[in-house]
């Protein structure tokens, strides 16, 4: 199949970037998006131009580098679905696609399609781990924790950290994923601990950022590649709430 | 005074007021509507309940002004929030798909801003009484009745039927009470989310119930100027 690609390309965060149009010929229906961008890129760089810059690792959906807008949605809004994961059989033959970066205040463009992400390494740094001295191996069963916690701090904890969620989001708002790294943490026993802290921290840094406000929206939860759930939103507001009350 | 700064200063702290204001007035809108539909009990019903209110004396100004506070909280943080929100995405895509996210969810700021000048309009109209606004070419202030208990009291009944005999008012009160049904109809479900008050289980049954309660409010509110533009009431005043 054949396709037009109008892509995003910006020399540097301070240059002013505008769309390219590209022609992604004989594209195999099995080749994920990336891939179909690699072929791509191979042409330019037979041609002598610079390649399409994008983010990308493991390619398999768990590492959450990928991020790409297409056709206006993060990830191109296939339920639990990475960009790299993405397979080229969802387009029609002659379909033009849009391609873009991540657009949120705290995602600088460094270039083409790569943002700056390390807001949210900032904001893991704040809470984002437990203070424990782990000493040897310990029995995986000497700490009990019911099942139903941790399926929840296991469905938590399946945020990759791709920021799919701020860039769907109209408000960039980053409560999904800060609410997904709190709720794992706090409700397992080795993080209670620094519960009120972490979430305190957390929220801090993550509005010093620059991200902006949650608005119930659910655009965040519906483009999410791990499908965290609304809901955990909600168990990062009471967290807060008890956190601030107590003095946080 | 650290849990002031939280609260005035942080993101989740200010949906915090959004959402405890919110549902303030979300009561307020139930009560205000219950009380509004003994207009169909006739003259007597709504006349006796407003002229209680009338003669609570310093608990009318009290809630009236806990009210404004109320309203004034709920403004100033939409508007803080909404221009934070903005900044945060000065770029936007080129095609606004806006996937997952209900056309409510995404114009809360404009539905709030007609509401917003719909009371002031609805104060000045019915509370102040305003004789120029009310595009009847009558003064609601003469209008008086006496109670069966033989209490002189304001003509609330009256006010209403001839108010609402404008067509324009009545257009502008329909109009007003579906955007504020649009808002509750995110609102309520979203306040419960601000103040962490759902899980997997209560989200559905929250957002269910908010939705639900929107249809009640606005077929409620809007029945009375329906009512009254298709004859209800010129019987009585006879
Ligand atoms: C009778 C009048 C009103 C009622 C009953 C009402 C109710 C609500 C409720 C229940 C919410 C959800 C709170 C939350 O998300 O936690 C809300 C949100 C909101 N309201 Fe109102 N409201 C009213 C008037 C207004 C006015 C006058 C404005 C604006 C000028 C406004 C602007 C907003 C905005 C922007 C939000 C969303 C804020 C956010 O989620 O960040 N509202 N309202
Ligand atoms: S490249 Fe690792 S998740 Fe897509």
């Amino acid at each position: 199949m054949n396709l037009t690609l109008k892509v995003w390309r910006q020399k540097d965060a301070n240059s002013p970037g505008r769309f390219e149009t590209y022609e992604a010929r004989d594209v195999i229906a099995d080749m994920s998006f990336l891939e179909m961008l690699d072929v791509v890129n191979e042409e330019l760089i037979a041609a002598g131009k610079e390649p399409i810059m994008f983010d990308s690792d493991c390619r398999e959906g768990i590492c959450g580098t990928c991020s790409l807008v297409i056709n206006g949605i993060p990830h191109g809004g296939h339920r639990g679905t990475t960009v790299c994961q993405l397979h080229m059989r969802h387009f029609q033959d002659g379909q033009t696609i849009t391609v873009e970066p991540w657009r949120a205040r705290p995602f600088p463009v460094i270039r083409d399609l790569i943002v700056d992400r390390k807001a949210f390494d900032r904001i893991i740094q704040a809470g984002g781990f437990i203070s424990v001295n782990t000493g040897g191996t310990p029995d995986g069963n000497a700490i009990p924790v019911s099942k139903q916690i941790s399926d929840k701090a296991m469905d938590a904890a399946a945020c990759i950290g791709c920021g799919a969620c701020v860039a769907a989001c109209k408000n960039a708002s980053a409560m999904l994923f800060v609410s997904a790294k709190v709720t794992h943490l706090n409700l397992l026993p080795q993080g209670k601990a620094e519960k009120d802290r972490r979430v305190a921290r957390m929220v801090s840094t993550m509005d010093e950022a620059g991200f902006g406000n949650c608005t119930v929206t659910g655009s965040c939860a519906a483009v999410c590649p791990k499908e965290i759930p609304l809901d955990m939103i909600a168990k990062m507001n009471r967290d807060y709430a008890l956190a601030i009350f107590k003095g946080e | 005074m650290k849990l002031l700064y939280r609260l005035f200063r942080s993101s989740l702290g200010r949906k915090y007021i959004m959402g405890v204001t919110g549902l303030c007035l979300f009561a307020f809108v139930v009560g205000h509507m219950v009380g509004n539909l003994q207009v169909f009990l006739g003259p007597e019903a709504i006349n006796r309940y407003a002229h209680f209110l009338q003669s609570t004396g310093e608990l009318l100004w009290l809630v009236r002004l806990a009210m404004l506070s109320i309203v004034g909280l709920h403004i100033w943080s939409a508007v803080v929030l909404t221009l934070e929100n903005r900044a945060a995405r000065p770029v936007r895509y080129t095609q606004d798909v806006f996937y997952g996210a209900s056309y409510a969810s995404r114009t809360m700021i404009g539905s709030g801003f007609v509401i917003a000048a719909f009371v002031l309009f609805h104060l000045l109209h019915y509370t102040v009484q305003v004789k120029g606004v009310n595009l009847t070419g009558q003064d609601f202030t003469t209008f008086e009745t006496t109670l069966k208990n033989g209490t002189v009291t304001h003509d609330v009944f009256k006010m209403m039927v001839v108010g609402f005999s404008n067509v324009w008012v009545s257009l502008f009160y329909v109009v007003a009470v579906s955007l504020l049904s649009l808002h509750l109809g995110h609102g309520i479900g979203a306040l419960f989310q601000s103040l962490g008050l759902k899980n997997d289980v209560w989200t559905p049954r929250l957002d269910r119930f908010g939705k639900v309660i929107a249809w009640v409010l606005v077929i409620g509110y809007a029945s009375i100027p329906i009512a009254i533009l298709l004859g209800y009431g010129k019987e009585a005043l006879k």
